[in-house]
């Protein structure tokens, strides 16, 4: 085989450079054009740009919301995962084929179909009016939609970390006397940890990022309920690059660090 | 793993969280879409989906997202090959790069390319209009969809047996036949999950777009730029019905990727 491979060496090069170069041209390019373009104006202009009131909040903003919604979805995805391969249910199969569900919808999309159903002029939206927690144009909206679109992303991490947990441990466990709840607490949390950690992680990165369906349920209220995507937005189509650049900037500092997070974790991740 | 029936309490409060946060997060709002789009009837939705603006919107949508699929078929798979066949230097780096659009703000990515092709961009005075016209389409929807093809091949492409590879080198059969009739059928459920998923990105692609194309009604305006412009106009029925269209491919696609589970499943009982 690699006396072949040697025949036509030209193969393994052509093919080596093409993926370089689709890799070089297409993520690469981008990624140096932010990171040159954020320092470009020197380390002063950068500062500058972040330190606007508005610039910092929406940053702030942006952070803990996704920090909210990465909370609730290692909590809520770990229980889905745990339903999904521990338990048979009527309409099992269904929820499995859901999950990836936020994957299949545009995130605009989704933000209109959660103003649909919880904006201020709905029923459910009245409700909460009343009790004086506005949902949508308003920071709960945010979250909401944050957790719709990291929806698939614990549960897929933990869902085969569990399919292949030995039953014998816990078989064990059990005979011995132990509470259902020792068992998940010393025999099964250890063992998903790190794949609820990744899957949260992973969310969060992609929260950071979110724009379509924010644009829709935040109201683009600056100050109030614009996230740093929103306000970044803004600042591009009003032309004020020096700020789009710092904002950029942060972001993908934000979002790189938390991938080598992730990394690190040692889990292996899909989209 | 044998799946168990919950009879005692525990198990059914945890299917129980699981179903009811489904149903309150995904279910409910895909309904409530489906109900507001179909509020009068489906004759509304039916004139929205054949005014003249909204067919080409379609239709930009869905040529430039077929160029962005194939653009990251090709390149995803050469991709995937390099990453696992071979050994070179910088080869941590060009994988690491490749995760990265999952982390990558698309508004980030939209704005890299206002860097590059804008009106005083570094590579400004370019052959062809690439910034507020298609081929910014094309590159944006490209960028946000391309590490699927890759990271759904790449671990199919490990775990493939060197046996079969080598006998068919042994009795004469080139490198390309070999590919063919040898690795192929064993990638090509992985693959195609891969297409399906680079294909539901691009199409629902927003943030990106809407940075780089400008959303001139009926030249540069796609089916999720066109739902933002309505919604914004206040036009809200035209909005809804597009939506609709736009979650109802997401359905075809969930149903999509069930089937090519499925298939892989039983291609994998087989071997």
């Amino acid at each position: 085989m690699a006396a072949r491979s040697l025949q036509i060496p030209w193969g393994a090069w052509g093919l080596r450079l093409a993926a370089v170069g689709y890799i070089g041209a297409f993520v690469a390019v981008p990624v140096v054009v932010i990171i040159i373009q954020g320092f470009r104006g020197g380390l002063e202009a950068f500062v500058d740009a972040l330190s606007s009131p508005a610039a910092v909040s929406a940053i702030v903003l942006t952070v803990w919301t996704s920090a909210i919604m990465t909370v609730i979805n290692m909590v809520m995805g770990t229980i889905t995962a745990f339903a999904l391969v521990r338990y048979e249910f009527p309409g099992r199969d269904l929820l499995n084929t859901l999950v990836d569900l936020p994957f299949a919808v545009p995130t605009l999309v989704t933000g209109v179909m959660l103003v649909v159903l919880y904006g201020p002029q709905t029923f459910i939206g009245e409700f909460f009016d009343n009790l004086g927690l506005r949902i949508i144009f308003a920071p709960p909206g945010i979250v909401l939609a944050l957790l719709f679109v990291g929806y698939p992303f614990v549960i897929r991490a933990v869902q085969p970390v569990l399919e292949v947990l030995d039953a014998n441990q816990q078989e064990a466990a059990r005979t011995l006397g132990a509470s259902e709840w020792t068992i998940f607490r010393r025999i099964i949390f250890p063992v998903i940890r790190p794949a609820i950690i990744a899957g949260g992680l992973l969310s969060f990165a992609r929260s950071l990022g979110e724009f379509g369906a924010i644009i829709i349920v935040s109201g683009n209220i600056p100050m109030r309920s614009q996230t740093a995507t929103v306000y970044l937005y803004a600042q591009v189509e009003a032309g004020n690059l020096q700020a789009a650049s710092a904002v950029s900037l942060v972001l993908v500092v934000i979002a790189v660090m938390t991938t080598l997070a992730i990394d690190r974790s040692g889990v292996r991740r899909r989209g | 793993m044998v799946r168990e029936r919950p009879r005692s309490l525990l198990p059914l409060v945890i299917v129980g969280i699981a179903v009811g946060y489904a149903l309150l997060l995904l279910i409910a709002p895909l309904v409530a879409i489906v109900q507001n789009a179909l509020a009068d009837g489906l004759q509304p939705v039916i004139d929205t989906l054949t005014e003249p603006n909204v067919v080409h919107a379609l239709e930009i949508t869905f040529a430039m997202t077929v160029g962005a699929v194939i653009i990251n078929t090709v390149f995803g798979l050469i991709t995937a090959w390099v990453l696992v066949r071979q050994r070179f230097l910088g080869k941590t780096i060009l994988n690491t790069l490749v995760d990265i659009p999952f982390v990558f703000s698309p508004v980030i990515a939209g704005y890299a390319l206002i860097v590059l092709f804008g009106r005083n961009g570094w590579l400004a005075p370019s052959l062809i209009p690439i910034v507020f016209a298609l081929p910014g389409i094309l590159l944006a929807k490209t960028f946000v969809s391309l590490p699927f093809v890759t990271r759904e091949v790449g671990p199919v492409l490990e775990t493939l047996e060197p046996e079969p590879e080598q006998a068919a080198y042994v009795i004469g059969a080139s490198q390309w036949k070999t590919f063919r009739a040898i690795i192929f059928p064993e990638i090509w459920p992985g693959l195609l999950y891969g297409i399906v998923l680079t294909l539901a990105r691009a199409l629902g692609e927003f943030g990106a777009v809407a940075v780089v194309s400008g959303g001139i009604e009926g030249r540069t305006e796609t089916a999720t730029m066109f739902v933002f412009r309505a919604l914004s106009d206040r036009n809200d029925a035209a909005a809804y019905s597009v939506s609709l269209l736009l979650g109802l491919i997401a359905v075809f696609v969930l149903v999509a990727l069930r089937l090519v589970r499925r298939g892989m499943k039983s291609s994998h009982r087989k071997g």
